[in-house]
């Protein structure tokens, strides 16, 4: 027998009684525990957690302007080192007010994603007009994603959520995989954090939001230079943009390369 | 090769045998400082976010008003925090429609001490300082350990720069080991709770590379709450 420690192990504190209520002594009747099933269907070698991502996705880059919010995220999805699906979307409409940027593990990815879309189906099936905003589908992302890291089963994904909220005001978010969220007018996923992010906030006057054509230029001057430092980039990328007429995805756009300075670096 | 006991394990996954990688902790930075007074108490919190060397964002309020007299700071672990205070306002607004009527900061202490404790073998990974205005119209002030332990002071400092706040709190808020002249301490106003508490902010964000950018200030009176901003080093 094998698996049998796994099959005896009980998650810490799952039972005891729940608050007010009497313990159950044993003799008494055994309450049947309800337990996820990734830890309650065990493999050869116990049970199984993704120890690390497969597939995954570079960088997301998100900025807010005074009328919505744009994403951008370039069209790799690498396998290890190698540049394996190379026109891949990784910015997605959610509905008419949210979209969302994934980087990380692509299949964890594509997992939430279908989640979310049968919500938006759900929500449509109401037939009452009202749609879920960008700040309650990121919300309902870090209870997914704690919930996950709390059972040390987390999907490998940073994402980023941004939209138009009911009162027309605009909204930009990255969730992270342990389930930590924040807001502010830019975030980034992956080596944008390093490289775009302080390229961004240099270029942030003190007294106002972005405009769209500010964010839009940003977008552009960023993801180029990922694309010069970052090796698992591309020269492709999709922006998807939010503002108070919908949500749309533009491109895929080119990064203008332009490699004639390569031939005066020197020395290494 | 043997000899450093690298032949003992086999290439191949044996059960039993885990190897540690995802780490569902992280520290995500920041400082809490409260100071409470006969009739007020001032708490604040600076609003960096981040993890390593990188700012996530400069505009992170540490702060959650939980009632007209009570705010909660917590740091350490943000998405712990997120989900510890996300509990604390649904169980305060529970409390309010069973028995309709707000909940004391003594009942939330201990109420925040329960709910720490219930996690006691995967705690939240939080530093908590809990201010209001209790019973008797008196400022307070509790702070927690990660496991829900709670203790009533009149100012703690908490957070990544919590050891370097509290001996200036010990020395100008405490009066520790100083020589009155038999003389009884002055008696604490709101103007200088404040004073301090942005000092201690301002004297730590040169040295803690994880407190700094602006300091939220809460000013808990019978009255309500008033609201501070100060700017603090942004590197």
């Amino acid at each position: 027998m094998l698996n049998n420690y796994n099959s005896m192990a009980q998650p810490l504190w799952q039972n005891g009684p729940t608050p007010g209520a009497f313990y159950n002594f044993t003799g008494g009747q055994q309450q049947t525990q309800k337990l996820p099933k990734e830890l309650t269907t065990a493999g050869p070698f116990g049970t199984k957690r993704s120890t690390s991502s497969i597939t995954t996705g570079s960088s997301v880059l998100g900025i807010r302007y005074d009328g919505g919010v744009m994403i951008a995220a370039d069209t790799l999805v690498s396998y290890g080192s190698l540049a394996r699906y190379q026109n891949i979307d990784r910015v997605f409409p959610i509905n008419k007010s949210i979209i969302l940027g994934g980087g990380g593990d692509f299949a964890d990815i594509q997992s939430i994603k279908r989640t979310i879309d049968q919500k938006m189906i759900e929500d449509q099936c109401y037939a009452d007009g009202i749609s879920m905003k960008p700040k309650a589908l990121s919300s309902w992302l870090t209870r997914v994603l704690y919930n996950r890291r709390s059972r040390m089963n987390p999907l490998y994904i940073d994402v980023v959520v941004g939209g138009i909220e009911q009162d027309g005001t605009p909204f930009l978010a990255n969730v992270d995989l342990r389930g930590r969220a924040h807001e502010d007018y830019v975030v980034a996923t992956g080596f944008a954090r390093h490289l775009a992010l302080p390229l961004v906030r240099e270029r942030k006057p003190k007294d106002r939001d972005f405009t769209a054509e500010e964010a839009s230029e940003l977008i552009r001057k960023c993801m180029e230079v990922l694309y010069y430092r970052d090796t698992r980039n591309m020269a492709q990328y999709t922006v998807g943009v939010c503002n108070a007429t919908g949500t749309t995805i533009d491109g895929p756009c080119k990064v203008s390369e332009n490699w004639s300075f390569a031939a005066t670096i020197k020395g290494y | 090769m043997s000899s450093l006991g690298f032949e003992q394990f086999p290439d191949y996954q044996v059960p039993g045998v885990s190897h540690a990688d995802f780490s569902p902790y992280e520290s995500n930075g920041g400082s809490i400082v409260a100071i409470a007074g006969e009739d007020f108490v001032v708490i604040a919190a600076d609003t960096r976010l981040s993890s390593g060397y990188n700012i996530h964002t400069r505009t992170q309020s540490k702060l959650f008003p939980l009632s007209n007299k009570t705010v909660l700071a917590s740091t350490g672990c943000w998405c712990d925090t997120l989900s510890l205070t996300g509990l604390m306002k649904v169980r305060m607004q529970s409390y309010e429609h069973t028995h309709l009527k707000t909940m004391t900061t003594d009942a939330v202490a201990q109420m925040l001490s329960i709910t720490m404790y219930n996690r006691r073998f995967f705690p939240y990974y939080v530093s908590n300082i809990l201010a209001g205005i209790d019973k008797d119209g008196k400022g307070v002030v509790f702070s927690y350990d990660p496991i829900g332990h709670c203790e009533r002071a009149t100012y703690r400092a908490g957070g990544t720069a919590g050891s370097l706040l509290q001996p200036v709190l010990d020395n100008q808020i405490g009066y520790k080991n100083m020589n009155l002249n038999g003389e009884e301490p002055p008696v604490l106003t709101k103007e200088r709770a404040v004073a301090v508490a942005s000092d201690t902010f301002i004297s730590a964000a040169e040295r803690d590379i994880y407190t700094g950018d602006s300091v939220l200030i809460n000013i808990i009176t019978a009255d309500g709450i008033e609201t501070k901003e100060l700017q603090l080093r942004q590197d």
